[in-house]
């Protein structure tokens, strides 16, 4: 009987538990209870998460593309210029002028117009003045008999008749639009598509540029920084080590604006470090170096900020390996150096790649230190973002750069998976 | 079988070494190893058997005295230039570097050219059968697979001196016995210098062609393994190499060769002395288990005898292993073949038991 059951087990299709069902389903049964208390054992965080971190970030991805503020403010008015041929050079006709004022009056009515100004504003600036100040005239127009309104449109403001307000009224219309990516990579949607902006107006690639160049700067100085005194303490005897640890991990008990702020105080031009130069007389008194308030500022402060993220994952990969491989080599007959380079740096890989990854991606996002010891030259896409958040509040673009920042982080991430493998990454 | 002289490969003379300042670790240490031999260091750990090791590999430095490998003095030559195969506890084999590339390291660093280390890294795994195990990673082979390995990348460079640091020390019972027998094997075959160290009595003497016995820092016997078992020189060796029973007592009569002592509790025996030098010296005498007799027609006439209370028998297949009362003291073994004509002796049973006189040895106390 029980060569039967083998037999059938292994020749016709899923294992049978003893009671005839499934083996698979089975297990999934005896399995469920079991999920369902881990779960419930992370379902407080994960609700947190959920609210606090990923609804958030979906909303804010949503607003990057989000624009119903045209054809919901203006309704007739895009439905009227749906028609329009925005590659000529005449002005649309009265029945878009008549649609328009019908959407100002009630516009104007709800206070809306002036929000509607803004948002245009970012795409062409004057519209702000231009929906301000004929939302208040069209208050008082008579929809019935006050027509032709084209002529009333031009008195208030000869805007009116200017073919690039209507194209941007045009091209903002949908209710989704792609305005914030393309303004985020310094283009613009014109009567044939996508272009790019006049040369002056383009900031966003540089300091993209920029923000990755000086995030990759600030992890190739960790890793230098961090090698040789993770590796002083993984070899040094247990007390001088734990001595080394709290020194290491002092930085993260003092406030990083403090931190930031003793920067300042040593790297300005009437500075500690600028002082000692001249005493030794290393610099003369009229050529102080500038080291503040530049990139080099924000690429010193940011190293000695993040260096504990390089040093604590290479020293747990380098304690966990054993001085005999060292040994080994050596005896095998290499010097010092091959037996490093050959047999002990390999091993450490791993741990240089865990530090480098949380390094470059808190660099790239980071945003205090760059303000307060960036002056112009060292700001990161993060102060462009707060700036779009809390100054101008446009924070469709400030969403469409941030957008673009985690898809730059993904890109990296995915890049470093594909060369180096991401089972390469040790914490311990 | 050589112990000093023009030929010998390895000598160590009069080391020391003290890691702290205070303590010497290894205590005036001297010894040479012939070419060709196959030497073991023995001893219980904290010993100072494996900081020889590391003296005679260059990873420790003797504190003093010279070590000299070929005649040559190799205290000032780093590690890397002494041409010495190791194999190590863990086999440290580089774990991101496939068997294969493991094995072509040493000739990789003594720029070797493509061919010639592909014919003896191939040469190398077939020596110790794993030629189709070219292409894995140390992380994807069983233990005793990375052991034999770690011995092929040890010999791989034609070192003519080769340590190994405890190197069957992970593996289970079985697997341990066949790799004594083939390191064993290939050490004789390829004529190489050995120096193991262990601190399992079995592998020493199934191994060695001599076996140095350390204990507090120092030699304590340097013989082949049966006159290490046969004929230890003090109590430490004769305790710690294979099962023992040691009784206590007083030198009463001395001669050359035989003794008499008289045990605590006042019972004579026959013994020869080995470690004792007047009538009244304090000592141990031991007896192997297997020396004890208590069947009254094997003793010789006038022998002296001793009683002997049965405590616990113990069926072990090959041989009976009997616990007795001996002299106040009830850890005496006794361990009878099991032949046909063997008796099996019961619990509370009493016997005289006794021993040829050359096998009861008196040593120091």
């Amino acid at each position: 009987m029980s060569d039967t059951t083998t037999e059938d087990s292994t020749q016709n299709g899923p294992v049978l538990a003893a009671d005839g069902t499934p083996l698979r389903r089975s297990l999934a049964r005896a399995l469920r209870r079991q999920k369902l208390r881990a779960l419930m054992l992370i379902a407080p965080l994960l609700i947190f998460i959920m609210v606090t971190f990923i609804l958030p970030v979906a909303d804010m991805l949503y607003r990057s593309v989000e624009n119903g503020i045209v054809s919901e403010t203006l309704p007739r008015t895009v439905v009227a210029l749906a028609d329009w041929d925005a590659s000529g050079d005449t002005p649309p006709d009265e029945a878009v002028f008549a649609a328009l004022a019908a959407d100002m009056q009630i516009a104007a009515e709800e206070k809306t117009h002036t929000k509607l100004g803004s948002r245009l504003n970012y795409e062409n600036p004057g519209m702000s003045s231009l929906f301000r100040k004929s939302g208040r005239q069209v208050r008082r127009w008579d929809l019935e008999t006050d027509a032709p309104f084209m002529e009333k449109f031009l008195d208030i403001d000869e805007d009116w008749s200017d073919i690039d307000v209507w194209r941007t009224i045009q091209t903002y219309s949908p209710s989704t639009t792609s305005g914030y990516y393309l303004a985020a990579v310094d283009m613009q949607l014109g009567a044939d598509g996508p272009e790019m902006r006049p040369e002056n107006e383009r900031i966003y690639l540089k300091l993209f540029g920029r923000t990755l160049m000086m995030s990759l700067a600030i992890t190739l100085s960790c890793i230098a920084l961090g090698y040789p005194v993770a590796w002083l303490l993984a070899n040094l005897p247990m007390r001088t080590s734990n001595l080394l640890m709290i020194l290491v991990l002092l930085p993260f008990w003092t406030s990083l604006l403090v931190r930031t702020s003793a920067w300042k105080i040593l790297l300005q031009q009437q500075g500690v470090i600028n002082d000692i130069l001249v005493w030794i007389g290393l610099v003369s008194d009229d050529a102080r170096l500038v080291m503040i308030n530049n990139q080099l500022g924000t690429i010193i402060a940011m190293t000695h900020i993040l260096l504990p993220f390089m040093i604590l994952p290479m020293y747990s990969v380098m304690q966990s390996i054993n001085p005999s491989y060292l040994r080994a080599a050596k005896s095998l007959g290499a010097t010092d150096w091959t037996a490093f380079w050959r047999v002990y740096f390999p091993q450490t890989v791993p741990g240089i790649g865990a530090g480098s990854i949380l390094v470059f991606i808190l660099a790239i996002g980071y945003y205090i230190t760059p303000a307060l010891v960036g002056g112009t030259t060292g700001t990161f896409i993060s102060n462009r973002i707060a700036f779009h958040i809390s100054t101008s509040l446009n924070w469709g673009l400030a969403a469409a750069l941030g957008g673009i920042l985690l898809a730059v982080v993904l890109v990296f991430y995915w890049a470093y998976d594909k060369f180096v493998g991401i089972d390469n990454v040790k914490l311990g | 079988m050589l112990d000093q002289g023009s030929d010998a490969f390895v000598v160590f003379d009069k080391v020391q070494k003290s890691y702290d300042g205070q303590t010497l670790v290894v205590k005036d240490l001297n010894l040479s190893i012939g070419k060709g031999e196959f030497l073991t260091m023995l001893g219980p750990s904290g010993s100072g058997k494996t900081t020889c090791l590391m003296m005679l590999a260059g990873f420790e430095t003797a504190t003093h005295g010279d070590i000299l490998l070929d005649g040559q003095g190799i205290n000032n030559i780093p590690p890397h230039k002494r041409g010495i195969g190791m194999v190590f506890q863990n086999y440290a084999l580089f774990p991101h570097m496939t068997v294969a590339e493991n094995l072509a390291f040493p000739l990789e660093v003594r720029k070797l050219g493509k061919s010639d280390r592909e014919a003896k890294v191939k040469r190398a795994l077939d020596m110790v059968q794993m030629g189709d195990f070219a292409n894995r990673r140390p992380a994807q082979l069983s233990g005793g697979q990375q052991q034999r390995i770690a011995l092929a990348r040890a010999l791989v460079f034609e070192p003519e001196l080769v340590l190994m640091d405890e190197p069957l020390g992970a593996l289970d019972k079985q697997l341990r016995e066949h790799m004594q027998f083939e390191i064993t094997r290939l050490a004789h075959e390829l004529g190489i210098t050995t120096v193991y160290v262990t601190h399992d009595q079995t592998e020493a003497l199934t191994m060695s062609d001599r076996v140095a016995v350390f204990n507090d820092g120092r030699i304590q016997q340097l013989d082949p393994p049966d006159t290490l078992y046969e004929e230890p020189k003090n109590s430490f060796v004769a305790q710690f190499i294979g099962e023992n029973n040691s009784l206590e007592g007083t030198v009463k009569e001395l001669n050359n060769d035989t003794a008499v002592v008289q045990l605590d509790d006042g019972g004579l025996i026959d013994c020869k002395p080995v470690n004792v030098n007047k009538v009244g010296d304090r000592t141990k005498v031991s007896i192997r288990p297997e020396r004890v007799e208590y069947r009254s027609e094997r003793f010789q006439e006038g022998a002296h005898l001793l009683k002997a209370e049965v405590l616990e028998f113990i069926y072990m297949g090959d041989v009976f292993r009997t616990r007795l009362r001996v002299a106040g003291r009830d850890d005496f073994i006794m361990k009878c073949r099991n032949a046909p004509d063997q008796i099996r002796l019961k619990p509370g049973e009493t016997v005289n038991i006794g021993w040829m006189p050359e096998d009861c040895r008196a040593l120091d106390a």
